[in-house]
């Protein structure tokens, strides 16, 4: 069940994403001025913690996908196995969001 | 059993429009390639976090990177745009709200989607060191 409602919250999220991507295209179409500007707003605080949240929400959505995926073909619909694969999905879309972060950190250096 | 259809649709033999299964084909066949597109998506965003503006256009004027980035934008605003209409669909009830709703997701994502694609493929075809 909770699986299920977080597809839809997640995939509410990734609209959002959607929209910062946007952006970046946009900012980058208009020069190193503009490209800046976003780069500010995307490495601020609070910048971060919305690409954080995006991020789990891609991950997720990304995983559950997979899940809807073998359902449409027919497999995975055993309660053992539903419960299984839900529980693989929220563990890919933490253990994928720290490593995204932890590749984008490391990488940084001062930023 | 008698099926309601207009004589034009009679006379090509035609029942319902045939079209009632492709938003479901349309989203399980978007998912698939945005499974791809996001990985690489991701390393990509991993590549480019640390980088200046120059970096970021270098990198798209690669026809590779552009022609991904493009498909990674057209097959997520479609994507978005049928799971955002099957949300509406579920949780508002009011006709008006529902359809002032449903056409202004499906504006918002061609909208996005056009914008996003057009500023990828401008930076694509851009000169190296010429900015603008």
């Amino acid at each position: 069940m909770l699986a299920s409602i977080l597809h839809r919250v997640s995939g509410v999220g990734l609209y959002i994403g959607a929209l910062i991507l946007m952006a970046w295209a946009l900012s980058l179409a208009g020069g190193p001025g503009s490209y800046g500007a976003f780069q500010n707003v995307a490495g601020s605080i609070i910048g971060k913690l919305v690409l954080a949240a995006i991020t789990l929400c891609a991950f997720y959505h990304l995983a559950n996908g997979v899940r809807h995926l073998a359902w449409d073909a027919g497999f995975g619909f055993r309660p053992k196995t539903a419960d299984a694969t839900a529980w693989a999905a929220f563990g890919f879309a933490i253990a994928a969001t720290i490593v995204f972060w932890a590749a984008i950190l490391m990488t940084g250096g001062a930023q | 059993m008698s099926v309601e259809r207009s004589p034009l649709g009679r006379a090509r033999g035609l029942g319902s429009a045939k079209h009632g299964v492709g938003h479901f084909i349309a989203q399980r066949v978007t998912a698939m390639a945005l499974i791809v597109l996001l990985i690489w998506g991701a390393v990509s965003v991993v590549a480019l976090a640390h980088g200046d503006y120059e970096t970021a256009a270098a990198w798209l004027r690669s026809p590779i990177n552009a022609a991904l980035a493009a498909l990674l934008a057209f097959a997520a605003f479609w994507h978005m745009q049928i799971g955002m209409r099957v949300i509406i669909e579920d949780y508002i009830h009011k006709t008006s709200t529902k359809g002032a709703l449903l056409v202004l997701n499906i504006f918002v994502s061609w909208l996005g989607g056009a914008l996003t694609i057009l500023a990828i493929l401008k930076v694509a075809f851009s000169a190296a060191g010429v900015s603008i």
